[in-house]
């Protein structure tokens, strides 16, 4: 600190502080201008292969006849598990942490492993669901699975799961457990614990408490994170991929067991072929995309907006 | 909310009184145990995670008719060559630094980029402009990896790497690590600016009071006071670049090199998953093994630095107030 105002002068010390100014706002202008170069070269790219047939055709081998019906269903199928799946345990998980755990070793650890979990690659998170889901880790044979239901029904389930829509959205809630948890985590922090102290000064059980005191005042901020967790879902590939999600499909999912493909991977698959055409059906899938993606966080916003007053504390 | 509360709080207490309190206290040991429960699932994720890994690992480097193949010689090989000629070659060593080249240019992009940004949006920006400016990265941040990767092959390499020389082909590790430091951009930008935004005003008044120019208080106060943030910040950014897989998948190439050069193509370890996973590789033979060793090696690395992030975060936060 000494060295501040000292010695050097001020003509110099103003021109390092414009120059700040100019990297500052240099790098600021050079973020956003990555992200309009890149809205708008996909939205070149792809705007003139969206259509009305292109939202409900299947793929095809030709480009201009291709479709993504069966990814915008897949995605549709695999994202709705997810959801079931890891919203709620990723709330219970909260609140048993911030509200039943006692400061211990045990709940430190369980926070360390969590905040891990997040940084694992989700393509790690794809070898775990191929072993567990897909192959009930060997415990039963692929050819001779135990089934439950009609296999042309809705009802229908087999163990193991193999490349099923089922196995799809469990690896992806796998995948956003830890992101759901800490968002759950931080909504629980936010509420006062003048709430809580009165709610159990007037005699409640501590579950009584949560369920009608701390839920209530947390879920507009727990929505928010379920639907962020949700977006990170969606666009979710790499682990879909080692489960065994389809590059081509032509079929929308029937039950849980049917094969299934996500828009992600039916980008991947047509972006990674040489030919321009399938670039620019790939650009018109992302912008399906991303407009699912923009509505996911209108959604979160709006629910900020509307539901989240302030508490006093 | 506050009224709602009161107004549950005294439900609670006229039926608390009429319910047997037994009953209630059975219930409430249930849903804490279930509670219990849910929340091992994610430690039982971490218990499965390696264990499937070390399992299958260990296959790979037990294969039967495979006697070179060992622990040493799959980190310390030069050659990666699982699928070509009669005599497979498995040492990781191409996919590390492929891997490491990707990162490196990735983070040379986005770090000094977000950090700047960062020192922008927390210490220049007015309000609104930090608003908006906010909702842009977050909508960065939202876009699937997926489409970094279809950036990088129709965009970053035809039209930014390719005038510039000759030597770029379709696939490099410069577009791909440049779209890789796109992803990350947000990850380092918010996080450092959330713990630059965390430094007290007080620390900065006092630098003012002092004389400091805004570059003053910025360089020698701020950033330095935010440091552990911000470091733990580019550490976190940096593991999201190694374990980033749809990016390189689509526009590193395929061809696992030991190569510095940014402009040849090179396979990263995720990549090579990819390939295994997707191809026609057979479920026992030794190149489908191979790809858990490289997802063995990957988690080992990734884990380390989340725990260096998480120790740095620890040991050199600087408390105030």
């Amino acid at each position: 600190m000494t060295t501040i105002g000292q010695e050097i002068p001020i003509a110099t010390r103003r021109r390092k502080d414009k120059l700040m100014l100019a990297a500052c706002l240099g790098a600021t202008t050079l973020a956003v201008t990555v992200l309009s170069v890149l809205l708008l070269s996909i939205f070149v790219q792809g705007a003139s292969s969206l259509s009305w047939s292109f939202l409900t055709s299947f793929a095809s081998r030709k480009p201009a006849q291709a479709g993504i019906l069966s990814p915008l269903m897949g995605s549709l199928w695999v994202c709705a598990i997810c959801a079931l799946v890891a919203i709620p345990v990723g709330i219970a998980t909260a609140i048993y942490l911030e509200e039943y755990a006692r400061r211990s070793r045990l709940r430190n650890f369980i926070q360390l492993n969590i905040s891990n979990l997040s940084g694992v690659p989700s393509i790690v998170y794809g070898i775990l669901a191929l072993a567990a889901f897909g192959r009930c880790f060997g415990a039963i044979s692929a050819d001779d699975p135990l089934s439950l239901g009609d296999p042309d029904g809705f009802f229908y389930l087999q163990l193991p799961f193999g490349r099923s829509v089922l196995a799809g959205g469990l690896t992806l809630s796998l995948v956003i457990l830890p992101i759901m948890i800490i968002a759950a985590q931080e909504a629980l922090r936010a509420v006062p614990p003048s709430l809580r102290q009165a709610a159990l000064a007037l005699g409640s059980t501590r579950w009584q408490m949560v369920w009608k005191v701390t839920l209530p005042s947390a879920m507009p901020t727990m929505m928010t994170g379920a639907i962020l967790s949700m977006s990170r879902a969606i666009g979710e590939a790499a682990p879909l991929l080692v489960v065994g999600g389809v590059l081509l499909l032509f079929s929308v999912p029937e039950n849980l067991m049917s094969d299934f493909t996500v828009l992600p991977l039916q980008i991947y698959n047509w972006a990674g072929r040489p030919q321009a055409e399938f670039h620019k059906i790939a650009a018109a899938a992302i912008i399906v995309q991303l407009a699912v993606l923009l509505a996911f966080n209108a959604v979160a916003i709006i629910i900020r907006r509307k539901l989240q007053r302030p508490l006093q504390s | 909310m506050t009224a709602v509360a009161a107004r549950n709080a005294a439900e609670i207490s006229q039926r608390g009184r009429l319910r047997h309190v037994g009953i209630r206290q059975c219930t409430e040991g249930i849903i804490e145990w279930s509670l219990w429960g849910l929340t091992m699932l994610s430690v039982l994720t971490t218990v499965a995670i390696i264990a499937v890994l070390v399992w299958e690992s260990t296959g790979f480097f037990t294969m039967a008719g495979h006697d070179d193949v060992t622990v040493w010689s799959f980190l310390t090989g030069t050659t990666w060559s699982p699928l070509l000629g009669a005599e497979p070659a498995f040492g990781i060593l191409p996919l590390v630094t492929g891997t490491l080249l990707v990162t490196a240019i990735a983070g040379a992009f986005a770090i000094p980029v977000g950090l700047l940004t960062a020192v922008y949006l927390s210490e220049y920006a007015s309000p609104s402009t930090r608003g908006w400016l906010k909702s842009a990265l977050e909508i960065l941040a939202g876009v699937p990896t997926v489409v970094y990767g279809f950036f990088a092959l129709t965009f970053i390499t035809p039209y930014l790497l390719q005038p510039l020389s000759e030597s770029f082909g379709t696939y490099n590790a410069m577009g791909a690590g440049i779209a890789v430091g796109i992803m990350i951009l947000p990850i380092v930008c918010s996080l450092s600016e959330d713990s630059l935004r965390a430094v007290p005003q007080s620390l900065r008044d006092g630098a003012y009071a002092l004389g400091s120019t805004k570059f003053d208080v910025t360089a020698k106060v701020v950033v330095p006071a935010g440091l552990s943030g911000v470091i733990a910040a580019f550490l976190l950014a940096l593991t999201r670049a190694i374990g980033e897989t749809m990016i390189v998948a689509l526009a590193a190439g395929g061809l696992a090199q030991l190569t510095a050069n940014p402009s040849q193509q090179v396979q990263t370890m995720t990549a090579y998953m990819v390939q295994i996973f997707l191809g026609d590789a057979p479920a026992n033979g030794i190149e489908y093994r191979s790809s858990y060793a490289v997802a063995m090696t990957l988690f080992a690395l990734t884990f380390a630095m989340t725990w260096a992030g998480a120790i740095v975060l620890k040991r050199y936060r600087e408390e105030y107030e």
